[in-house]
């Protein structure tokens, strides 16, 4: 597989995933023991943040902007597949500041004057995983540049990009995301045999799940990762040829023959 | 004194010295009476916390009612079958000799080898690899040799390994046990039913103690560098699930890993290990790709995480073996190629990216130390 961090050892990169059964204590409380494929991971890409829009001549002391924060998938799908409800930790200084989102698209909209750290718990469904992760975003209501009166249309945004990972995923789970396209899952080899798709209970009280057509969708941030990936593999040259360079330097200092060319002694699989 | 007197040190001496001197005439002045002089001294001249020795019955005299008188008698052993009879010095007490068997006689143990009739042997314990004839053999060596196989395999006409000799004759005990069985519930405790003899399993077994045993010096060093890492991939696991439910018992089966697993996991091991060990710069690599892999395993062990996490700890592992300040020279170095610390859309490819091109920035400023 392209871009695996792994370290030099050709050996695992062509392993197939394979099925891993825990071995289960004869006294154990687990009646059912979950059976994962390993060597296997089922990425979810977010975006998670904020969107903050200032309140103009409607803005009090208190409340100078109308804010949103969210998670939704990177693509704009729906990630209720996969997460089953996301706790917003607010400032203490709010009503209730523990807000619970059961459905998607997950997210919480309030007005306020003041910027804060707010704390997002993601918690999946019980085929996916049983523990929550967390995720910690500022909220930012005042633009960066002083670009004179405030705008009431244009809001302050900023969102961050990011990918949950689940590294040896039940059986179940796979065989029940394997098609969705909020979800990227690897192709199995041929012959796999998974089990029958449990559909879980899922409540989606907003309609739809998916963000494709959210009223704040154009303000949206672009995640490219080829501009990226551009940037790092020009760096990546540049940083080889100064190593090619310095070698022969230091070979010729020694009065040794030049070395081999690096990128024949790794594997940049 | 006069030695002294000519070197001009003065005659007053320190008290100390004075001290040691008295000292040594302290030793053990009295001596305890009953054991003499140079025995005493044995125990190093002092006397022992805990007197072990009652020392006023090491002089004790036998009872003196008794008279007791010493004879060459003739005596029979019950251990042996041909009424064999030899002579001894007996202590007689009174006139009356000793009573009862050969004090050798209970230590003449012999196995319950078990006895089949011909039509036991039809019935039940036909076998194509061996023949009846061979099987009675079989079984009057081990009789003979109270189950020594090594030695029965030695005299066993036909030339059969100890595995074979083993398995034909726990096999044919194990059949003639349910056999007689009244039913199979009776026997089902018994160790021959239970935990019948596998014979891959001890070819296996002792070709694995064999390679342990003939090892050489490298081997056994690279083995004990496989096992460390071992011991440290799982620590670094167990420390990741210590608030974990108990689902995978992963430390109990590596634990369990026996000699022979090591070996062969050794033997897997070394050869790709080799691989990675480029030229030079051997220590530092090794370690970073050791710890790489073992950061690999514990992100593995966790149920769910972020990419940019995943990439934290692997920046992390990669630049252990560097100072703060090779750090800061490498995030100068991202700053000035123009690439974002901490990537801005962190996907899978990203991450990989980034993570090798920070290894090279490493590589370089390594190089340009020197």
């Amino acid at each position: 597989m392209e871009g695996e961090i792994e370290p030099v050892d050709c050996a695992s990169a062509s392993k197939p995933p394979r099925l891993e059964i825990p071995k289960v204590p004869d006294d154990s409380e687990k009646p059912i023991a979950i059976k994962r494929l390993k060597d296997v991971e089922i990425c979810v890409p977010i975006v998670y943040g904020t969107m903050a829009f200032h309140l103009g001549r409607k803005a009090s002391e208190s409340q100078s902007h109308r804010w949103t924060v969210y998670v939704r998938g990177a693509t704009n799908e729906d990630i209720g597949v996969v997460i089953k409800r996301v706790v917003f930790q607010l400032h203490p200084s709010f009503n209730n500041p523990t807000r619970v989102v059961e459905s998607p698209p997950f997210e919480l909209q309030e007005c306020g004057w003041g910027e804060f750290e707010i704390a997002i718990s993601l918690f999946f469904h019980s085929d996916v995983c049983d523990k929550p992760l967390d995720l910690y975003h500022h909220l930012k209501l005042y633009p960066e540049a002083e670009s004179g009166p405030k705008s009431t249309k244009k809001p302050v945004v900023m969102e961050s990009y990011n990918e949950i990972v689940f590294p040896e995923p039940a059986e179940g789970f796979f065989a029940r995301v394997l098609n969705h396209p909020a979800v990227v899952v690897p192709r199995l080899p041929a012959g796999f045999v998974l089990p029958t798709p449990v559909p879980i209970d899922s409540v989606h009280e907003k309609g739809r799940g998916d963000t494709k057509n959210h009223p704040l969708s154009h303000w949206f941030m672009n995640f490219s990762e080829a501009d990226e990936l551009l940037k790092i593999a020009s760096a990546r040259q540049q940083v080889q040829a100064h190593i090619i360079k310095l070698r022969r330097e230091l070979n010729m200092m020694n009065g040794l023959p030049p070395p081999p060319n690096p990128a024949s002694g790794h594997d940049y699989a | 004194m006069d030695a002294k007197d000519i070197l001009g040190i003065p005659k007053t001496q320190l008290p100390t010295t004075q001290e040691k001197k008295s000292r040594p005439q302290k030793e053990p002045q009295r001596k305890p009476d009953g054991i003499s002089r140079e025995v005493y001294a044995l125990t190093g001249g002092l006397a022992p916390l805990m007197p072990s020795i009652d020392v006023s019955q090491l002089k004790k005299r036998p009872p003196s009612d008794e008279k007791i008188t010493w004879q060459w008698l003739p005596f029979t052993n019950s251990a042996r079958k041909d009424n064999l009879q030899l002579y001894h010095w007996v202590r007689v007490v009174n006139g009356v000799p000793p009573t009862g068997d050969y004090s050798f006689a209970k230590y003449n143990k012999s196995v319950d080898v078990v006895k089949y009739t011909d039509e036991e042997y039809e019935k039940y314990l036909t076998d194509p690899m061996w023949t009846k004839e061979e099987t009675d053999q079989l079984f009057e060596l081990c009789e003979r040799f109270d189950l020594r196989f090594i030695v029965i395999a030695d005299r066993f006409p036909s030339s059969r390994t100890v595995e074979e000799l083993k398995d034909r004759y726990y096999g044919v005990s194990r059949a003639i046990l349910i056999a007689r069985a009244p039913s199979p519930t009776d026997v089902s405790g018994h160790p021959l039913v239970k935990d019948p003899y596998n014979v891959s399993q001890e070819v296996e077994r002792k070709r694995a103690l064999s390679m342990v045993l003939s090892q050489t010096k490298h081997q056994e060093r690279k083995d004990a560098e496989v096992l460390a890492e071992a011991k440290r991939i799982t620590d670094s696991r167990m420390a990741s699930r210590a608030a974990e439910e108990p689902e995978m018992p992963v430390a109990s089966h590596v634990g369990s890993e026996s000699a022979d697993r090591a070996v062969v996991l050794g033997d897997t091991v070394s050869p790709s290990s080799n691989i990675q060990l480029p030229s030079a710069t051997v220590v530092p690599s090794t370690s970073i790709i050791a710890d790489s892999a073992s950061t690999l395993a514990s992100l593995r062990m966790l149920r769910v995480y972020l990419r940019t996490y995943a990439l934290e700890q692997m920046v992390q592992a990669a630049s252990s073996s560097a100072g703060l300040r090779t750090i800061k020279r490498v995030e100068q170095a991202l700053q000035e190629l123009g690439v974002n610390l901490k990537p801005k859309v962190p996907t899978k490819a990203v991450c990989a990216e980034h993570l090798e091109l920070r290894k090279e920035i490493l590589t370089l400023l390594n190089l340009q130390k020197q």
